[in-house]
């Protein structure tokens, strides 16, 4: 029981973790319409600013997590302004080679400063939550916890309120939505510091629980494009369905079928899932 | 008509230079750099071939060249089979593999394609270095013979290597010249250009796409056996993706989709990175903002550039042409009517 419970709670971590970084993609797609490359390399910038601040400046985990955000969220915006906003009318081949050439200059520049070798956030929350027979770390508990409250004030914002409104009427119709007077400009800026937050957050909580290096967001975000392939490109439910699934597939196989091949088991997912359905489980489509 | 009649005397100058190149060189590393690039090149003819012709980002060709040099590698130092053996089962081991990843990745178009083909590529990468028994995992190979001799002719030096990496370019880059000027090639071009146009044309999209995935991967089979022949140690890492943004970078810099441009990427960019001994570890603070920099505003690379001025030129001596004539025409009209 004991250890069904542990692997439900790491499927639950890892689950929330992947959907917040998939979710940063998907809405990135949903209004761009290109696959953002550099959505990993945002991550690990984010691990690296709240190592960063927590661990040189001394800050509190939580104003880190805010600091962090808000840095990625500006490089976020910066990327856009800078490089695929004026690569808009680019065939999208452009658009994909652009984003690796960013991915590749914030590895190596962060490379540069932090050099290869392995961090550690120390952990500001390393008790061990008792209840009945389960135990689980704290940590785990603030991961599920601040990124489901996440996702939740996400939604909140995305269907109740007018500038939320305007990512989904752009995501649904980029035409449709200028006709109206909505400024492409305004949603694509709110949109790619959305997105950057949402990944440095997901870095910040994470961190704590797993190593800093400058490659980390490889794995990640590769699992983050699963996500969005199986749940729809585009679709938020589907960013967050799929995290989950891809979380539980993940700590189930890890512990039944073999710890080694763990990460390989949500491209087989992927490739089981798109030899059958080539669109996809979800049909693509923006919802909030 | 320039570019044509010019272009048989300058890829003989290439060939010589390229032939009397060890002869010039310092010393035994500039031979060995440059050989290393030829083979990138190799690799990077066949990535051009899907991505440059055919317009589909394929981001795991660094796994499909991993896999011809893993074969290789298996192949001779287990089971001590010849090289030239494992070098021909390389390729076709390669292009085995591709056939099967792109029957199921080519079902997919545009960005699903390329995101699909990341996810093979780190698959790849991942069996190749959890694999302990058959790819002696993160260790990787070492101690992979050269290539044997071909009757008195020896490969264990590096100047009889590099003619032999030499002579595999050629091949390639002849045998490419024949792919993409053939029918074939222009199915691909026009796959490129429109897919629903294409298969209005009668172009069979699947079969088409497949067989230039198969004949990339094919490429990459034998850059990768030639790659553990000479540099005679391999790893895991070498199926990263961060290979395949290499050879993109090589493609974008001398010109994509242009049978040269691959080559010229590579020897110019393997040869920036060696003289800037400094940058080995971050030379991708200067490649990423060169890849970014070249789709923004030089997005046809240095051969495309070339290319574009000489159709510009002709386009405008032929209107000058046109001009005169017309000159003249009008002139002697005025002429007849006095």
């Amino acid at each position: 029981m004991n250890i069904f419970f542990q692997q439900v709670l790491n499927g639950l971590t890892l689950g929330s973790v992947y959907a917040l970084v998939a979710l940063g993609l998907t809405l990135v797609y949903g209004i761009l319409h290109i696959p953002n490359f550099a959505h990993g390399a945002l991550y690990m910038v984010g691990a690296y600013m709240a190592f960063y601040l927590v661990g040189s400046l001394g800050a509190n985990y939580w104003i880190a997590m805010a600091g962090a955000a808000l840095v990625v969220a500006l490089l976020a915006v910066l990327s856009d302004r800078l490089i695929f906003h004026r690569l808009r009318n680019a065939p999208p081949l452009h658009d994909m080679i652009a984003a690796i050439g960013l991915l590749l200059f914030l590895e190596a520049g962060i490379q540069a400063i932090w050099g290869a070798e392995f961090h550690r956030l120390a952990p500001p929350y390393p008790q061990i939550v008792r209840l009945f027979d389960l135990v689980a770390p704290a940590q785990r508990l603030i991961i599920i916890a601040a990124a489901f409250g996440l996702m939740f004030m996400l939604h909140l914002f995305l269907t109740r309120t007018l500038t939320g409104s305007t990512i989904i009427a752009m995501a649904q119709n980029r035409e449709g939505a200028s006709l109206v007077g909505i400024d492409a400009t305004k949603v694509s800026v709110l949109t790619f510091a959305i997105s950057g937050a949402l990944a440095a957050v997901a870095a910040t909580l994470f961190a704590p629980i797993n190593l800093i290096y400058p490659s980390m967001g490889h794995l990640v975000i590769m699992k983050a494009f699963v996500i969005i392939i199986l749940g729809g490109m585009g679709s938020i439910p589907g960013a967050i369905v799929g995290g989950l699934v891809i979380g539980f597939a993940e700590s189930f196989g890890a512990f039944y079928v073999s710890t080694n091949y763990k990460d390989i088991i949500a491209f087989a997912l992927l490739v089981l899932i798109l030899s059958f359905r080539p669109q996809g489980l979800f049909p693509s489509g923006a919802r909030a | 008509m320039t570019s044509k009649t010019l272009q048989k005397p300058l890829l003989a100058v290439l060939l010589v230079l390229a032939i009397v190149f060890p002869m010039l060189a310092a010393n035994d590393y500039y031979i060995y750099v440059m050989s290393l690039a030829y083979i990138m090149a190799i690799a990077a003819v066949g990535l051009n071939l899907i991505l440059g012709y055919t317009g589909q980002l394929n981001l795991a060709h660094a796994g499909f060249m991993a896999i011809g040099a893993y074969t290789v590698g298996i192949l001779t130092v287990d089971y001590g089979v010849p090289y030239w053996i494992a070098f021909v089962a390389a390729g076709f081991l390669s292009a085995i593999i591709g056939f099967f990843a792109g029957l199921l990745s080519l079902r997919l178009k545009g960005h699903f394609f390329s995101i699909f083909t990341l996810c093979v590529g780190f698959m790849i990468y991942l069996i190749i270095e959890k694999s302990d028994a058959l790819t002696h995992g993160t260790v990787g190979i070492i101690d992979i013979p050269a290539p044997t001799g071909i009757g008195p002719i020896r490969f264990d030096n590096t100047w009889s290597q590099y003619y032999l990496v030499l002579f595999f370019l050629v091949v390639s880059l002849w045998l490419m010249s024949r792919i993409v000027n053939s029918l074939l090639g222009r199915a691909f071009i026009a796959i490129r250009n429109g897919e629903d146009l294409a298969e209005t044309l009668g172009i069979n999209l699947m079969r088409t796409k497949v067989l230039a995935f198969v004949l990339s991967t094919f490429y990459a089979g034998m850059a990768g056996a030639l790659y553990a022949g000479f540099v005679r140690f391999i790893g895991p890492a070498m199926a990263l993706e961060s290979h395949t943004f290499d050879m993109i970078a090589f493609i974008l810099v001398g010109g994509i989709g242009t049978l040269f441009g691959p080559l010229l990427g590579a020897v110019l960019l393997t040869w920036l990175t060696q003289s800037l001994q400094f940058l080995q570890d971050f030379r991708m603070i200067v490649f990423g903002p060169l890849l970014i920099l070249l789709v923004m505003y030089f997005p046809q690379g240095l051969i495309g550039y070339w290319r574009e001025r000489q159709a510009r030129r002709a386009a405008a001596s032929m209107q000058d042409r046109r001009l005169q004539r017309s000159v003249i025409g009008s002139q002697q009209e005025v002429s007849t009517n006095a």
